[in-house]
């Protein structure tokens, strides 16, 4: 389903991923943990087709097709989402125009036809029960007033209407409290099936409690260093980056 | 469902619209004023328009006046020096002379209207708005006036009421804007050619929306018109306005006046959506739209809220105003100025509080792209004896780009301790990150800047009647294309 080959790019110039690879299955999970700075972030911002990043080396494949020659709203109607590390705010625009316009613009872009106003609706109210949000809240604009929590919630939102098959998820723990964090993780198992894949980008293994990952990759110094079960995440926890850290620089 | 959801219907029309679809030019034979401007053309209008002579005195009056009078320059808007010797004052399709009936309309000027989406046949109008439909110089024609008339309410051409309601003119004719008032006004008075008198009867609820559609067709030709509203005690009234030009390479001007009257326990809701011509994306030609605009709240508890959208012009240099003169009046303006390749705009309110507990409200958006360059000027001024006057005040500007400008320029006056102002004041760029965003969720580029500059408008669009919110999104979308990528 997504094939990324070594994969170098540069931000700014400086080069922040030096030949990653990684390959994901049709409804598999995998959490990608690594430092500040090993590149996280960019990986996310790169599969999603965010400017600002030069690709200067590898291939990305996803769903069969050569994923980094595509505009970012191309990506998302084959199927690709990204949960924001920190969702903007869109002061006017009522979460509920916001979705609809996606949802149709993307079932446009596939060809189908787009949602009566109705069925839209009555979507959107089954996915906010699930997900135990304020109906009030689709009334106001994008993320604006909303709490840290709220925020990452509209995220798992999102998501759930676009139904994607990969969903990278952008250290969607950090600034969540426990409760908070249970919450989004509920939502996104809830999401979890044989056509629905999962990038778990994070720092700390704590959201692994919660969203158990099938495979563990440890990113550093803009590569994979690692690669195991869930059992990689405790080791983390345990003993910290420090060795990846030392592995590469004597590399 | 809110005002600011765009219905996937509109983007599909407006992808598939030229950029300025009012933008062709009706092949009509007109009678032309000789070129420039005298004493004489003066004459001429007047008599073209079989008026009294008192109309005539007072136009040369204020002409006297007008060559006095130097160019205002305080205004941030650069444009040549105007020629006004090279342009004609009066224009007119040679079969609309006379004639004050559909079905003696010439089918080109019918047709005309049709292309720009306002059906003037009855039977074709489905949402019960009244036109007055101004091309070039004059009204051509007035529709649902026996309906208003069997209200009371009278909605007629200037020029008609000229003839038919001379006291009411003389009484209320430059009693808001006197020909004094600044140069562009005073020229209005001069040369004014047509517009539209609405009078609201005491007690009356206007029965439908009335609107006044103005179109500059023939080239080199300046349209002055004049629009006066008295609302008696205790009436109500609706008017929207629209205006649109063909695309020419030079400059065209629009100095009109506009003049509200409410009296007590009266409301006037004033709403325009200006899409004049606003030349290429080189900056030539467009129109200048200078217009003066202002209502008096005479009577107490009165009302006079003006909203307004502007998307077209080369200039837009206008301040719909609102004196509070009756105690507990309330004057509101709602603004969203749209300005994109090298469009001008400077314009905001003037709220000037004499009586005492009046109450104004300003909200100002204004959005910049291309290398344009869009102003909010605005003055709050309460007199010594406005007791317990209020004013919220909040402006915004939204950039998009790198090159255009955004300038906000209040001014507050108080004389008047127990006042209570507040002013709020914002600048925001539209990011690369919420771009981004809204593409990550599958939404195109264009779309999405459409979706976020509506969003940014909407305390402003929701005030417009149904129909003309819709219009003015779909402006918005169009006036945008070609701003981003």
């Amino acid at each position: 389903m997504l094939k990324i080959k070594n994969l170098h790019v540069n931000a700014a110039g400086r080069p922040v991923l030096k030949g990653l690879s990684l390959e994901m299955k049709a409804g598999e999970v995998h959490a990608i943990m690594g430092p500040n700075g090993s590149g996280k972030s960019t990986l996310s911002y790169v599969l999603a087709g965010r400017d600002g990043y030069e690709v200067t080396d590898g291939t990305v494949e996803f769903m069969g097709q050569d994923l980094l020659s595509m505009e970012p709203e191309d990506r998302a109607a084959l199927g690709l989402f990204l949960a924001f590390q920190y969702p903007v705010e869109i002061p006017g625009v009522s979460t509920t125009t916001f979705l609809k316009t996606a949802l149709n613009a993307i079932r446009k872009k596939r060809g189908e036809k787009e949602l009566e106003p109705a069925a839209f609706l009555k979507l959107q109210k089954q996915k906010i029960q699930q997900l135990g949000m304020d109906p009030e809240m689709m009334k106001r604009g994008v993320n604006v007033g909303f709490s840290g929590g709220e925020k990452k919630r509209n995220e798992v939102l999102q998501m759930a209407m676009l139904a994607p098959k990969l969903a990278i998820m952008d250290e969607t723990d950090s600034g969540l409290d426990i409760d908070a964090l249970k919450v989004v993780s509920e939502g996104v198992n809830a999401l979890r099936g044989p056509e629905t894949s999962f990038l778990v980008i994070t720092h700390y293994q704590r959201l692994l409690d919660y969203i158990k990952p099938d495979i563990v990759h440890v990113l550093a110094n803009g590569k994979i260093q690692k690669t195991g079960g869930p059992e990689l995440a405790l080791l983390l926890e345990e003993k910290g980056y420090a060795d990846f850290y030392d592995a590469t620089e004597a590399a | 469902m809110s005002n600011a959801a765009i219905a996937p219907e509109t983007l599909e029309t407006i992808k598939a619209l030229d950029k300025y679809e009012a933008g062709f030019v009706t092949d009509i034979e007109s009678d032309f004023a000789p070129k420039g401007l005298s004493e004489d053309i003066i004459r001429f209008i007047s008599a073209k328009k079989n008026e009294p002579d008192w109309m005539l005195e007072s136009r040369l009056t204020a002409y006297r006046h007008w060559l006095t009078l130097p160019e205002p320059e305080w205004a941030n808007v650069s444009f040549p020096p105007v020629d006004y010797q090279d342009a004609y004052y009066y224009a007119a399709p040679k079969t609309a002379a006379a004639p004050k009936s559909l079905d003696e309309l010439d089918p080109k000027l019918l047709e005309t209207y049709k292309k720009l989406g306002i059906p003037l046949r009855e039977q074709e109008m489905l949402n019960g708005i009244a036109v007055d439909a101004v091309f070039d110089s004059v009204s051509v024609v007035t529709t649902f006036r026996e309906k208003l008339h069997s209200a009371g309410v009278i909605f007629c051409s200037i020029s008609e009421a000229v003839q038919k309601y001379p006291d009411m003119i003389k009484k209320y004719m430059g009693s808001v804007v006197p020909y004094t008032d600044n140069k562009h006004a005073c020229l209005n008075a001069a040369v004014f050619t047509d517009g539209t008198f609405v009078y609201i009867p005491e007690g009356v609820r206007c029965p439908m929306e009335l609107s006044t559609y103005f179109r500059i067709n023939e080239a080199k030709t300046g349209q002055f018109e004049r629009t006066l509203i008295v609302a008696e005690k205790k009436s109500y009234v609706s008017y929207l306005e629209g205006c649109t030009a063909p695309k020419r390479d030079e400059n065209q001007m629009h100095a009109a006046v506009v003049e509200l009257i409410a009296m007590d326990d009266a409301e006037i809701k004033y709403s325009t959506v200006q899409n004049w011509y606003p030349g290429d994306e080189n900056g030539k030609g467009g129109i200048y739209n200078f217009v003066t605009k202002r209502g008096i709240c005479k009577g107490a508890r009165s009302r006079i809220s003006w909203t307004q959208v502007e998307t077209g012009s080369a200039i837009t240099w206008k301040y719909p105003s609102c004196v509070l003169l009756g105690d507990d009046s309330v004057g509101e303006f709602y603004s969203v100025a749209l300005t994109n390749n090298y469009q001008q705009a400077d314009t905001g309110t003037k709220m000037i509080h004499i009586g005492k507990n009046t109450r104004s409200r300003i909200i100002a958006k204004g959005i910049s792209a291309g290398k344009s360059n869009s102003t909010y000027r605005g003055l709050v001024r309460i007199a010594q004896k406005a007791e317990n006057a209020r004013n919220y005040t909040q402006c915004d500007s939204l950039l998009i780009g790198d090159l255009c400008g955004a300038h906000t320029v209040p001014y507050i006056e108080n004389k008047n301790p127990t006042a209570t102002l507040e002013h709020e004041a914002t600048t925001s760029k539209i990011s690369d990150k919420t771009l981004f965003y809204c593409r990550q969720r599958g939404i195109p580029e264009e779309e999405a800047l459409t979706l976020i500059v509506n969003g940014f408008c909407k305390e402003v669009l929701q005030h417009l009647p149904m129909e003309f919110a819709v219009e003015a999104q779909k402006l918005v979308a169009i006036s945008l294309e070609g701003s981003v990528g």
